[in-house]
Order: C-alpha cells, then structure tokens, then sequence
C-alpha cells in the first residue's frame, strides 16, 4: 500500500488489497468504458430509432455467477490473512498496553514501563489491550494492525516487526477533546539494543522517586504538564502551595493547594473544579491507596 | 377532496395545478395544513435543503480546519462538536428523508396511478415529526453542556459520560425514527392498496418497487435505533448499567444494537436513489429497461441481505472470530445484487437512442461514483484488508461516495428530471450541465484524497494531524471548494428557473409512466380519471 510495510503480516494483507484493487479497477474501466462507449455510438442524432430489449436471461446468469465466484474469492483471501492475525504464536513477547483520555502506557513483563512501545526485531509481540475510561483503539499503520480498547473487556493483537525503525502508533476510536494527539511510537531494533534499552530503562525507573512512577504509569502526565504548560488540567509545576479560584457546587471560591485539597482533587477531582478547566477528570478512588496518593502528594511538593 | 373540486380542477390542462388550488384553507396554511401529497413534498424539499445547506457549511468549515495541521481557525472541541452535526444532520435530515420523503411523496401515488398516498394526514403529521426532530436537535446545540461531541454513532461509554447536551440530540434522532416509520407504513399500505386498476406488481415503476422494498426496513428496522437511543437516555439520566463498562453494561452491546439499524438505514439511503436512476435512465435512452425482473428483486434481495451484515462495522471491536468471518461472508453477497443493478443500467443504454440532458448526466455520475462506493465496499468486507482501514480516512471517503455520489447525486438526477413536472418550469440545460461538471472534478479531488489519505494510515475524526498527511488534505480541502462551488451553481440554477424558467410542457423528455401523462405542474387530485393500465411501465414500442 501507501506507507511502508514493516510487519511480517504487512505484506499478506498488502497483497490481499492488491488482488481485490486489480479487479475494482478492471471493473471500474469496463463499466466506465461500456458507460462513455455506448452514449457515444447510441446518440440520438447518430441512432434515431432505439431498439427495445426487454433482457436476455444468458447476461443475467453470467453478471451474477461471475462476481459471485470473484468475491468468494476476495472473502477468502481477506480471510485466510486475518487467520493469521488472530492466531497468536506460542513464544510471543507479551506487553500489557493501558489506554486512557489521552496517552498510551506499555508495560513490560518485568513490570519495566514505557510511554512507547520498544519492541525487538523478529521477535512475535503480544499486546494485551486495557482502557481505563472509554473507547480506544491501537493502530500501527507501518505493520497493519488495528485493534479497539474496550474498557472491561481484555482484546489483544500481535505482530512481529521485521525492519527496524521507528513507526507511529495512533488512536483510532474516537474518545474525546484530544482524541487526534493520543498517539505514541513503536520502535524496533536489534535484538542488543533492545536489551540494553530495557536494562537502562530499568535502572532508572528504580532510581525515579514513586510519587513520579506513580504519575506516569495512572497517566496523569497526559493531561497535566510538568514544566508549565497547559494541557487539558493545570499544570503539576509549582502546584503545592498555589493559590487559585474553583467551582464548588456552582459557586466559585479561593483555595490554597495544600495536602487536605490535593487529596480531595485526587479522590473527587469533580467537586473542586478550577475555574477555566472542563470537570473530565476521572476519580482515583479504589485506584489509588492511601499510600500511593501520600506518594504523589510527597513528590508534588518537589515540583516547585 | 370531495367530487366536486375534483371535478371542477381535474385534470383538465386549463383547471388550476397543486400550485394554486386553494383548497379549504388561505395563505400559508394552505400548505401547513395540506393533506396533498405533492405539497408534503415541498414541504420536504424546503426543509430539508435547508438543513442540507447547514450541513454542507459544516462540512466546508471542517475541511477549512484541515487545511493546516494545529489550529487553523476553530478550537479542538468546536471541531468535535462540527463533525457530529455534520453527521447527525446530513445522516437523519437529509440522506434518510432526502429521496423517499421528497420524490416518494411526489411521485409515488402519480406513478401508480393513485389519487394520493393511503393515509394522507398521516403524511403531514409524518412531516410535523422531522420538524420536531429537526427543532430538538438544533436546541441541542444552544442548550445544557453544549454542542453535542461524540460523532453521528454515539458510541459508549463516551456518550454515557461526555457533559455535552447529547440526550437531547439523541432524543431527536429518536423523534426523526418515528417520522421515517411512518412514511415507511402509508408507503407499503399505498404500494399495496392503492395501485390503478391493471398495475400488477411487475408494471409498476422500478421507482416504486425500491420505495417499497425500503419502506420495509424503515418499518422493522427503526425502531431498533428508537429502543437502542432511549437506553441511553436512559442510562445518562438514571444510571442503568446497560452499556457503560462502569456500571456493568457492555460497550460492544451498543455497537449491535446501533449498527443492527444503522447499516440496513444504509439502504434505506441509497434504494431510493437507485430507484430514481432506473427511472431516469430508460427515458434517455427512449428504451425499456433491460432486465426489469432482475432489478426489482434485486432490490429486495439487497434490502433482506442487507439487514444481516451489520457486523462488518465491527471487525476490531474485540467481537469474536467466527461472528467476523460470517459477517465478511454475508458482505461479500450483498455486493451481488447492486452488481447487477449497476450491469442492466449499462445494458439498457445498449441500442437506445440516448439524449444527453442533465438529469442522465447526473445519473452517468452517480453510475461511476456508486461504482467507486461500491468497489471500495469490497475492499473493506475483506477482513485483514479491513483492520488496516478500518477508522480511517478510506472510510470516511467510502461512504461519501455511496452517501454522496449516490444518493445525493441519485436526488439531484431526481431533481433535474422531475423538476418540469413539479414546478412547471424548465431551468437552464447549459447551466445544469456546468455544474454536473464542476461537481464532479469537485468531488473525486476530496475524496479520492481521502481514500489515499485512509490507505497511508490517517485515522477519521482528527482535529490535528501527522505531517505526511498535509498534501493529501490540502488537496482534499481545495476539492471541497470547487464541489461547493458546482453545488452553488447547481442550486442556483433551480432557485432562478422558478419564476424565470420557460414553461414545461406535460412530458419534456419523452417519458412513458404515469406521471408524465398528466399537465406540469400535476393538478391537486392528479388524475381526472384513475387510469387503467394494459401494459408495462417502460413500453417505448
Ligand atoms: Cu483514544
Ligand atoms: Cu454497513
């Protein structure tokens, strides 16, 4: 097709939209052809006097036996390249993908975390599928793959890179305000890289304070920056000790961030909503534990 | 309506038209209040070309917006707001009322030789309904959270959960259900009760079988999207658990129930549309159509197997292998029966005597581009090819050249041919003809792109996107500028020919049913006398 392929699967589905195009396109001409071809001859001022066919039952069978037989054979042809799809080898990597409003989180087995996929070439990766709120989907078109998240429901998907390079990754099901900048990476590369991305990216995680962890693996950070800017909700930088107005119960009133509001935002981000900001923050309630939350709050107080 | 107008304003060429029978009432209720099926549909044709417009300004503003990648001139949740309504209005205000509503009120009795539809005040209330319908979801737009964001499908849980007014834009589509049940129920009751003596099934006009055929899933599909749309109301306003994940519904439930509906809905579009075009096509040749048998069931065979490939929506949605693979299957079938349809069209341009006019021009075009919606609908029935486009662009561009291409072009072919006949009138050939061609060049420039774009991995329904897609939707947006501009003159046209058009005479074009056998415009009761039909609909000997 248009974009490069570089999955294994890539080139059986390719082939499979080359069969079918080749004969779309041979029937878009002879359609178009007979169309143009008989105005042209069959003009009233060329051919005054019309004759009248009523039908002829030989065509009729023959304009329906044939593209029955052709797409039967399109069906199979689709078909036996997702029988590939669905078929998910034995010895894949697996890779537990949690999708949210509006980032994507890769988790590895070893509990090592990523916010892009990194995966090693020729080796099958399974993709385990999560949403913590709405409708997602995961699309690489680079490897042909798509599959929907659907919150409360595991689907997964698999493939195996076989060029190295980096490839977008995108959402594909609508899911809301910042739908089209939900988009990631996959990067493939030789077996020694990989391991030692992987072994580098481990040690640093261990070296991250929780409260940061914490913040990146809930994926709070794809709705509140770090450095100042603005995304969806306000910034996380300098939070601890800000001074601001909110929306409670329809009145606006002056809070001072201190620990008593963090957590309440955290548990019941709805009932302090600061003015200016859409009230879409999903609550961290049964999520988080009272630990965890003291952990963010800890590392908030850093960000200054 | 009793004997005595009708005797007084029959037929007769010099008694008055639908135009200017007065009828019981003066003024403006004379149309308000009018039981006359020609004067439903102009009130259809009013209405709904209204919406039309705001529906095509939609769709300008959002090709605009894609012009440059970031913001070019509205904010991300404007843009949200601006393809749902485009959807909603162009899906329920004019593709699905748009031909049978207009031309099937029209023509529908004049073609079977009936004096007016079976249940002429339900007509009217019928069109009461879609102004209500039409009134909710405007209002929807100015009141509670805002603009409704979730695109035309509504799918949960994010239309459970968005803060936007989308119960009352559901509720109006809820209500437009209804008015297309209804016209569905006076159309099969009219088909089956009210024919002229002689008409078996086999001479009606092939118009009049594809209404038919489409009357039926109107009637037994609707109100599946009608239960399916109070759900969710149901579930925004009480918290029922029956599609959010969170309260223990199940999203994929949604996705069936909708698409149960919305994929049949996709006939009830474009039947219609291929029934004004068999019309059309016979009258230029000046011919018989080829294979009048194959046509008409045809049409029914679509409208039965149609009702069973809704899954094809569904192929990534995590529904299960072997319902994918029956799905794909039973897509692949239903391409047959609109092959065929496309194959006795060409056919029946063999050996005619053609006249090229407008209105076969537009009915040469809907050929081709329905051919292109057609193939293109292959392509996606095939599974593994499906998951790559599946969501993307090659969708969108997919169904604007069946929703498009076909029945918006099938209704302007409509328009142009019975436009003498409604209005009395005759518009300009040479104008009409300009702007089947702009129209053209317009259209495969925005949406051929599209199918590019979808093929190279550009997901549907983003407001910004990834650098290697700009050439592709600055040639997109660019098209949408020259089809308007078709579209412009295309109307304009119309609009003057109303009072500036020559007079038409009874049968312009040399047509053989029914309804060009009365005076342009048709008088109030139709017929002077209800004819008595001896041979086919398409007898040119
Ligand atoms: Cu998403
Ligand atoms: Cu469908």
């Amino acid at each position: 097709m248009f974009s490069g392929a570089a999955s294994t699967i890539a080139t059986k589905v390719d082939s499979a939209f080359l069969f079918i195009l080749v004969i779309c396109v041979l029937m878009l001409l002879l359609i178009t052809f007979l169309m143009v071809f008989f105005v042209i001859k069959y003009r009233r001022d060329k051919n005054p006097i019309p004759t009248n066919i009523e039908g002829n039952f030989l065509l009729e069978v023959v304009w329906t036996v044939v593209p029955t037989i052709l797409v039967i054979a399109m069906f199979y042809y689709g078909w036996i390249g997702y029988r590939e799809m669905e078929t998910i080898p034995e010895d894949a990597m697996p890779v537990k993908v949690t999708a949210q409003m509006w980032s994507w989180s890769f988790e590895y087995e070893n509990g090592t975390r990523s916010d892009e996929l990194v995966v090693p070439i020729n080796q099958p990766v399974k993709l385990e599928l999560f949403s913590r709120d709405v409708l997602h989907s995961l699309f690489v078109p680079a490897f042909r793959i798509k599959k929907d998240v659907v919150p409360g429901i595991r689907t997964t998907l698999w493939f195996t890179g076989d060029e190295e390079g980096t490839y977008d990754l995108l959402c594909t099901e609508y899911c809301g305000l910042r739908h089209s900048d939900m988009l990631s990476r996959v990067v493939v590369m030789s077996q020694d890289a990989f391991a030692s991305w992987m072994a580098g990216k481990t040690a640093h995680e261990a070296a991250e304070p929780a409260g940061r962890q914490l913040l990146e693996s809930q994926g709070c950070l794809g709705c509140h920056s770090l450095d100042g800017s603005r995304i969806v909700g306000p910034t996380l930088k300098g939070i601890f000790g800000r001074k601001g107005r909110v929306l409670t119960d329809g009145a606006e009133r002056d809070v001072v961030a201190d620990e008593d509001y963090l957590r309440r935002s955290i548990v019941k981000p709805n009932a302090d909503v600061v003015v200016g900001y859409p009230p879409i923050m999903p609550s961290q309630e049964g999520i988080l534990s009272d630990e965890q939350i003291d952990a963010i709050i800890e590392y908030l107080k850093t960000l200054q | 309506m009793n004997d005595m107008t009708a005797a007084a304003h029959g037929s007769h060429p010099s008694g008055l038209s639908y135009l200017e029978e007065p009828g019981r009432y003066g003024g403006i209720r004379s149309w308000l209040l009018t039981t006359d099926h020609k004067r439903i549909a102009l009130l259809y044709l009013t209405s709904v070309l209204t919406f039309y417009a705001v529906g095509i300004a939609l769709g300008v503003l959002m090709r605009l917006e894609l012009l440059t990648p970031g913001e070019t001139i509205v904010k991300p949740q404007t843009y949200n707001a601006i393809f749902t309504l485009h959807g909603v209005i162009m899906i329920f205000l004019f593709v699905i009322p748009g031909v049978p509503a207009i031309f099937g009120n029209f023509f529908l009795p004049l073609l079977i030789g009936a004096k007016d539809v079976a249940f002429p005040r339900i007509n009217l209330f019928s069109w009461y309904l879609y102004i209500a319908g039409a009134f909710f979801a405007v209002t929807s737009l100015f009141t509670g959270g805002g603009p409704p964001d979730t695109g035309w499908t509504f799918y949960a849980p994010y239309s459970i959960r968005t803060g936007t007014n989308v119960s009352l834009a559901v509720f109006a589509a809820f209500v437009l259900g209804f008015s297309s049940i209804l016209t569905g129920l006076n159309f099969v009751t009219t088909i089956h009760r009210l024919r002229a003596p002689g008409m078996t099934w086999t001479r009606m006009p092939l118009f009049v079988w594809a209404t038919y055929a489409t009357a039926w899933v109107q009637v037994l599909a609707t109100p599946i999207i009608g239960i399916t749309l109070l759900l969710v109301i149901l579930e925004r306003f009480f918290g029922v658990g029956i599609f959010d994940p969170e309260k223990g519904g199940d999203p994929i439930l949604f996705q069936h129930l909708f698409w149960i509906y919305s994929h049949p809905a996709v006939y009830i579009m474009i039947l219609p549309g291929m029934g004004v075009i068999t019309e059309i096509i016979p009258v230029f040749a000046r011919r018989t159509i080829f294979g009048y048998k194959a046509i008409a069931y045809s049409s029914v065979a679509i409208a039965a197997l149609g009702s069973l490939v809704w899954g094809h929506h569904m192929f990534v949605s995590g529904q299960s292998y072997t319902a994918n693979v029956i799905f794909s299957f039973i897509t692949f079938l239903v391409a047959i029966p609109s092959a065929i349809k496309v194959f006795n069209w060409v056919a029946t341009l063999y050996k005619g005597s053609i006249l090229i006019a407008p209105p076969f021009l537009f009915a040469l075009s809907f050929i081709f581009l329905f051919s292109i919606g057609g193939l293109t609908g292959l392509m996606q029935g095939a599974l593994s090819v499906n998951v790559h486009i599946h969501d993307t662009y090659f969708v969108v561009g997919h169904f604007h050249y069946v929703m498009f291409g076909g029945t918006a072009y099938a209704f302007f072919a409509g328009l142009h041919y019975w436009y003498p006949k409604m209005f009395g009138r005759m518009y300009s050939q040479r104008t009409a003809t300009l702007a089947c061609t702009i129209m053209f060049i317009g259209f495969n420039m925005l949406y051929f792109t599209m199918l590019v774009l979808g093929l190279q991995g550009m997901p549907r329904r983003y407001y910004d996107y990834l650098p290697q897609f700009h050439t592709g939707h600055v040639i997109a947006t660019v098209g949408s500028w020259i089809l308007v501009s078709g579209l412009i003159v295309m109307f304009a046209n119309l609009l003057i020919a109303l009072r500036k058009g020559e007079r038409a005479a009874a049968d312009p074009w040399g047509g053989k049913t029914l309804e060009w056998q009365v005076p342009s415009p048709p008088p109030h009761e139709n017929f002077e006398e209800i004819p008595v039909i001896d041979r086919g609909a398409y007898d040119y000997d």
